[in-house]
């Protein structure tokens, strides 16, 4: 495992920068450049596509001592320090998420794991995102990190530092399929243990039942 | 040495899912020595519905009401979540008096919620009066939901952006009478219980849980402040303009069954302060904000919570800006703070564990969603 780790580690600074958010902001702003070459098209298009481009603004930096004591210990690996809505979000590689999160329980104080959950983006390589929120109840300030794992990748369980990821990562494994590294009893949680099939992957449907267990345990002749 | 048939061993027993004092379909595996309880394993997700999957595939609007299916018995906390979380990607605010109504309605829900613990958990213990009296005064809550929304339990109170419907005449009127008639009772309920040694015997030094263990296992609301934790998100973050309202925050200082009895009792006291105060300062104006018919919110994400009567609902929802959202998450306070029942049971009695899991105050339509 620490072998196929280390690829990892080097690749990810380059899928680092191309999160869901940022395309749009990147690529709308490339885009009329290019169509600048092809002058014909751009006298009608203008009143249609810069009204799309134009909505999305770069989210605002999140910036205090927190981002730069985070930037200090890791360096490059942690990035994208956004406040949209108010709200402080960061990223960091998948493994390297364990000593952030880490630091941030044990120098920064953020004592409460409020939410483990994350969110299925099949059209990426790095498919899924983790999310962590944290809230530290010295500081009274909520965070959020966010790790992108692959499919297979197994990224570190933080139930050595919160007891409460136990639960939260079985949920997510039973959700979305996602395995984590050293969990004590990585079971499904809400869907019955034969289940099979990952519910809240976007390739399931709400109609995709896993037929054979409702016929076999239900009894009902479709599988529905 | 030679065993003996009244050698004791250890005993696996199965609680539930049709346990009465589960209060829903709880499965806990309890692992007993005679009648210890050396550990237990809870087994949920018979009321699984898919809330979150169906969120994907509703617009914001429609998932509305979905979410008071999660805990019905405060349905109306949960509305205000979700509509907060949503109005805060569309980057709207509810109008004043909007906001003053949400707050009157949420805190009569809080006083229903808490009515339901106290009834049902003082029968889990023993005690079936507190039950009558408990749904006496609830029922008059649900009439004022009744009369301003049409429904009772699931009411879908609240729209994103606002309120659908302007209060009804003599609104305040019924609140403030509310109010009048709640707190003599809330002393009467004391009166059956608060001194009453079987009920002091089940309950105190019974389910410890401390502020340190609280805030590791994420354990939220009632229970971290019977551990002395000072710590209510209607203070902490206000939202709905919390901020301008005087109330305490109640808490306990040894973080068992009693306290939270105690520190539940006097929530429902504060929320009655809150309720006056609100009703008060009702303003004048609209109910709507400006949101279009059709809500597409920017791209982007944004994690809200509020101070259910439970503890800490939060919804975490990802706009990929379309109609739908790409993503619902629901963190919800019953299901993580079941969590910690291994824990506070270990070493309990049987009979202690039903209380136990009767002062955690679990909805398992919130815990399985």
């Amino acid at each position: 495992m620490p072998e196929e780790q280390k690829p990892e580690e080097a690749q990810s600074p380059g899928p680092a920068p191309v999160p869901h958010t940022p395309p749009p902001v990147q690529q709308a702003p490339a885009t009329p450049p290019a169509a600048a070459a092809t002058p014909p098209a751009a006298p009608a298009k203008p009143t249609a596509k810069p009204a799309a481009p134009a909505p999305p603004p770069p989210p605002p930096v999140w910036e205090g001592d927190l981002p730069s004591a985070l930037k200090d210990e890791f360096g490059e690996r942690v990035a994208e320090f956004i406040a949209y809505q108010g709200q402080p979000s960061f990223v960091a590689p998948a493994d390297a998420a364990h000593a952030v999160i880490e630091s941030l329980r044990k120098i920064h104080e953020f004592d409460y794991l409020v939410d483990i959950t994350a969110v299925h983006w099949p059209k990426r390589e790095a498919a899924f995102d983790i999310i962590y929120v944290l809230y530290s109840f010295s500081r009274n300030q909520r965070i959020r990190l966010k790790i992108r794992v692959k499919e297979g990748e197994r990224p570190r369980s933080s139930v050595d530092l919160y007891p409460t990821a136990n639960w939260l990562e079985r949920e997510v494994y039973d959700m979305f399929g996602v395995e984590f590294d050293g969990h004590p009893d990585l079971r499904r949680i809400l869907m019955p243990d034969e289940w099979t099939g990952f519910p809240l992957r976007k390739d399931r449907t709400i109609l995709d039942m896993d037929n054979r267990w409702v016929q076999e345990n239900l009894g009902i002749e479709s599988g529905q | 040495m030679a065993e003996t048939f009244l050698d004791s061993t250890e005993l696996v027993l199965n609680m539930g899912p049709q346990h009465p004092s589960t209060h829903g379909v709880l499965r806990v595996i309890v692992k007993l020595d005679g009648e210890k309880v050396l550990g237990t394993d809870c087994v949920i997700g018979y009321l699984h519905r898919g809330v979150e999957k169906l969120g994907e595939n509703r617009t914001y609007q429609q998932f509305a009401p979905y979410v008071d299916r999660m805990d019905y018995v405060a349905s109306v906390s949960n509305g205000l979540g979700y509509c907060l979380a949503v109005e805060k990607l569309l980057g709207v605010e509810a109008p004043p008096r909007a906001q003053v109504v949400r707050v009157i309605l949420t805190e009569l829900n809080r006083i229903a919620s808490h009515l339901i613990w106290l009834g049902t958990h003082a029968l889990d213990i023993g005690a079936i009066t507190p039950l009558f009296y408990c749904m006496r005064e609830r029922e008059l809550a649900l009439n004022i939901f009744e009369k301003y929304c049409g429904a009772r339990l699931t009411t879908h109170a609240f729209r994103i952006g606002g309120l659908q419907y302007e209060t009804y005449d003599g609104f305040e009127k019924e609140v403030l009478d509310f109010c009048d008639v709640f707190l003599p009772k809330a002393d009467e309920y004391e009166e059956l219980l608060t001194g009453n040694r079987i009920w002091v015997d089940r309950m105190r030094n019974v389910g410890l849980l401390n502020a340190t263990d609280c805030k590791a296992f994420g354990v939220t609301g009632p229970l971290l402040r019977a551990a002395g934790e000072k710590w209510d998100l209607r203070k902490a973050q206000p939202y709905s303009g919390y901020e301008k309202y005087d109330f305490e925050i109640p808490t306990g200082d040894r973080g068992d069954n009693f306290d939270r009895y105690i520190v539940r009792m006097e929530e429902m006291r504060q929320s009655v302060r809150i309720m006056r105060q609100a009703v008060a300062s009702i303003p004048a104006g609209p109910i709507m904000a400006k949101v279009p018919k059709v809500i597409k919110p920017p791209v982007g994400e944004v994690y809200v919570s509020i101070e259910a009567p439970k503890g800490e609902l939060g919804y975490y929802i990802v706009s990929d800006g379309t109609t739908l959202p790409y993503r619902v998450r629901v963190r919800p306070p019953s299901f993580v703070n079941l969590q910690a029942l291994d824990r506070m049971s270990k070493g309990a009695l049987v009979a202690d564990l039903v209380a136990i899991i009767g002062t955690i105050d679990i909805v398992l339509g919130e815990v399985d969603r």
